[in-house]
């Protein structure tokens, strides 16, 4: 038996932008063990919810993340509206879709540059960003923000959008994913890509359900799980389906991801289509009482905001479970056996937002 | 839309033979999470299985604050109890990967108890792995 030694892997390492540490067991080349540290920078900010009046804390929720910022918003903005047992107008259920969809769209594109720039294709990673920003202009456009996007709030959503406008959107979406589907014709055919990413960090089916997996990583493992399935926003009101892989490997995580992205494009032009007349928010009223979990799917996986309220303006309790939380226990399991040159590219495949782990 | 969130109360002895029954029936753990209440604190296990949630609860005095673990189900639990451990100080017994009250960098114990941070101090231990 080869001699065991500990090779720390970050909390500073060239694939995170963000601190994250492994403390990897490893004999010969081969990973045997993954013992995950995370923590360097928890913010605490679910303990704000004690002094801040519940409105305020939606500002708070969408500064969780600056990649999942907007559905962040819409979470805590979905528990509060069910502690008030408020109705949120169609119009603005509509447009939660269509800026958590361009969510999803950017945080899936800006995670396949990450990874071409982790395994090495710099002109991929910057096609890939390229398309990204100009996705985001139209975020910008439509809701002020780039990165926060300040789309959420209590009730609706903070500004209507000029159906013309929505229309000059979706005509510059379709164009936006021809080009898109260039760029996945690489992702999924290039022989260097695969070589790196085929029968790589395999999660086997059980495995993902043991480990408490969401997202495309668990749907990567053949698992039909999406919680867009419980309607919320419009999500009942436009035809998709849950996307799944069978193979549970890193490409079959780059696989949904694409996928993902086709059929996010997909929803927005249903939803811009569909887009019905009427106010875009309706106003809060009381101070919310009793407990609620709202479970919504980030572009990483299955989010809860747990929210209680006492009848007072502070909530009791906010808590916000993140999908890269839920995903660490999978990615300790599909380290063990991997070989250190893929450790980087495994752990990319999880799409690890720390910001969010560390909220 | 509002799901069913019905909690079940469940008592501490019976937590990890519930945990087992789960993972036999393919109930996904969503998640493990606390708050503190005028009588102690109170943790709510959540479990999912076909969109379906089913909650479990329990609540702990403050001056003994010691679970049984579920990782022997659970493994990803891990991540779950070790933060009940670093928050609420909550003693999690049996816990697979232990980080002994080191799972995040804090500047406070104990800080999601509001009054009574010092009651169950949970000392840092050397052989807790943080980088």
């Amino acid at each position: 038996m080869a001699e065991k030694t500990i090779i720390p892997f970050g909390p500073q390492h060239p694939v995170l932008p963000e601190p994250l540490h492994l403390d990897l067991v490893m004999e010969d080349e081969t990973v045997v063990e993954a013992i995950p540290s995370i923590g360097f920078i928890h913010r605490g900010l679910e303990r704000l919810a004690e002094s801040q009046d519940f409105q305020q804390m939606g500002y708070v929720a969408e500064r969780i993340c600056g990649i999942c910022s907007c559905i962040h918003g819409q979470g805590y903005s979905q528990g509060i509206e069910a502690l008030l047992d408020m109705e949120v107008p169609a119009r603005a259920q509509f447009l939660r879709l269509v800026w958590g969809e361009e969510s999803r769209i950017q945080s899936h594109l800006l995670w396949l540059g990450l990874a071409a720039d982790a395994f090495g294709f710099e002109s991929l990673f910057m096609h890939t960003w390229k398309l990204r920003e100009r996705l985001l202009d139209w975020v910008e456009r439509t809701t002020g923000g780039r990165v926060i996007f300040g789309a959420n709030k209590i009730g609706g959503v903070r500004r209507d959008v000029a159906d013309g406008l929505l229309n000059e959107m979706v005509a510059d979406l379709k164009a936006m994913e021809a080009e898109f589907a260039g760029l996945e014709r690489t992702f999924l055919n290039d022989a260097t890509v695969r070589s790196r990413m085929e029968g790589v960090g395999v999660l086997p089916k059980a495995l993902a359900m043991a480990s408490g997996a969401v997202g495309p990583t668990l749907r990567a493992s053949g698992v039909a799980s999406d919680t867009r399935t419980l309607g919320y926003s419009a999500y009942d009101q436009v035809q998709w389906q849950i996307i799944t892989e069978g193979a549970g490997d890193c490409f079959a995580r780059i696989k949904v991801r694409c996928r993902e992205t086709h059929q996010s494009f997909d929803m927005i032009y249903q939803a811009v289509a569909k887009m019905p007349a009427g106010p875009v928010e309706n106003k809060p009223k009381g101070f919310p009482k009793g407990e609620f979990m709202a479970r919504l799917e980030q572009p990483r996986g299955e989010v809860i905001y747990y929210l209680k309220g006492n009848g007072t303006k502070h909530l009791e309790r906010f808590r916000v479970r993140t999908p890269t939380f839920a995903n660490i226990p999978a990615l300790v399991s599909m380290l063990k056996g991997a070989r250190l040159a893929d450790v980087g590219n495994i752990l990319l495949t999880i799409d690890p937002c720390i910001s969010c782990t560390e909220r | 839309m509002r799901e069913s969130q019905d909690y079940a109360e469940i008592g501490a002895d019976g937590l990890v033979a519930e945990a087992a029954r789960r993972l036999e029936g393919n109930w996904r753990l969503v998640v493990i999470t606390a708050l503190q209440n005028p009588e102690g604190v109170e943790i709510s296990y959540v479990f999912e299985k076909a969109q379906q949630l089913e909650s479990l609860r329990l609540s702990l005095p403050l001056d003994a604050r010691t679970l049984p673990s579920i990782t022997g189900s659970y493994l990803a639990a891990f991540i779950y109890e070790n933060e009940l451990q670093d928050l609420f100080g909550v003693k999690v017994e049996g816990l697979a990967l232990d980080f002994k009250g080191n799972f995040y960098m804090k500047a406070k114990e104990t800080p999601f108890i509001k009054t009574v941070a010092s009651q169950q101090p949970m000392a840092p231990s050397p052989e807790a792995t943080h980088g």
